[in-house]
């Protein structure tokens, strides 16, 4: 649920980073974290085990800059990808405005991508969201596993089994490098905010 | 062009859904709710002499704040309080309870309540040990009512 505050002049959205467990998630946050200007960024606050796994979600706030007077404001989320934290994950989404689906492109995670996929799907459902409409980036995680001999699932592939009805944007990424993470930030940010303006005004 | 689209929503000021009557609706504040709730959070909390009260929604946005928040990070305060009370709602669910509306927790100085404003906000509240719970607990719920009828009045 986007928030748009007219005595402030304030657009807020929130984008939630899905995917399987340790498919790269929180990397994404970090590397934003690290590398975003000093005044743009909040704090980041994560809640994870002893053992790195997000235990419930990991957020951070972005000013993204300014459209007209209005400031654009984004929450990023990361939801905990293992499969038994599903109650964690439907908690997290309660309210998304777009989603980044993290895929690990290890050709020996591919089940765990789809799976996480079709859980993505299920759990929009009972937020009253549709895959197939909300803005919705995928990105392709774990490049630079390729220099190491790891064997990776090929693009095409990847897209075959994370269908959507129309194509959506998606990017072949390296988030521990910082490889096309800002490009997946920037591609969903853009898709959000467009369709926040657009739900609003349909809702005139 | 945004900026023209967003003055014809100015007028249209729903939050309807506040209330529970619609769901899955953007939240959209103009300035006259911004100060209903600004005024009702003065009288109600901040005049009694609570610290400082936050309205935030239930997906972590932060909508209002008044009083001082001191160096709090209000927006990560604003994410952690929606996801604690989304975790208490589950916990509420375990032992047959529908819902938990309202939280405290105390502290060596400073203490923090939440209570549930309509169906889709969260009202927090901090407080140090100059003001008693219960005088919180009735201003709290006050406020909370003076807010869904401001919605009410103005949805």
């Amino acid at each position: 649920m986007s928030f748009i505050d007219f005595s402030r002049n304030i657009i807020s959205c929130k984008i939630v980073y899905y995917g399987p467990g340790r498919c790269g998630k929180t990397t994404n946050l970090l590397h934003i974290y690290a590398n975003m200007t000093e005044g743009r960024k909040g704090q980041l606050i994560s809640i994870d085990t002893q053992g790195d796994k997000t235990l419930f979600f990991d957020f951070l706030p972005l000013s993204l800059g300014r459209i007209k007077n209005f400031d654009i404001k984004i929450q990023l989320y990361t939801v905990p990808g293992q499969v038994m934290y599903n109650s964690s994950r439907k908690l997290v989404l309660k309210g998304v405005d777009g989603v980044v689906f993290v895929a690990d492109s290890q050709m020996v995670r591919r089940a765990d991508n789809t799976e996480s996929f079709e859980n993505l799907r299920e759990n929009l459902i009972d937020e009253k969201k549709d895959l197939e409409q909300i803005p919705l980036v995928l990105q392709f995680n774990k490049q630079d596993l390729a220099a190491q001999g790891h064997s990776l699932l090929r693009e095409e592939i990847l897209v075959q089994d994370l269908q959507t009805r129309d194509p959506v944007p998606r990017f072949l990424a390296s988030a521990v490098t910082g490889e096309a993470v800002f490009e997946t930030l920037r591609e969903i940010s853009k898709l959000t905010v467009k369709d926040v303006v657009k739900r609003v005004v349909k809702h005139l | 062009m945004l900026l023209q689209l967003f003055d014809c929503i100015y007028l249209d000021t729903t939050l309807r859904d506040i209330t529970g009557r619609r769901q899955d609706m953007d939240i959209t504040l103009s300035k006259q709710q911004v100060d209903g709730i600004t005024g009702i959070l003065t009288s109600y909390l901040i005049n009694p002499g609570v610290d400082c009260c936050l309205l935030i929604d239930r997906s972590g946005n932060l909508l209002i704040s008044k009083g001082d928040p001191l160096s709090m990070d209000t927006s990560a305060l604003a994410a952690l309080t929606a996801a604690n009370f989304g975790a208490t709602e589950e916990i509420a669910r375990l032992i047959g309870e529908r819902n938990f509306t309202l939280l405290f927790h105390k502290g060596e100085r400073e203490n923090i309540h939440f209570s549930k404003v309509g169906e889709h906000l969260i009202l927090i509240t901090i407080f140090g040990h100059n003001v008693s719970l219960g005088l919180v607990r009735l201003k709290v719920e006050e406020a909370a009512r003076g807010i869904v009828r401001l919605f009410e009045t103005s949805g």
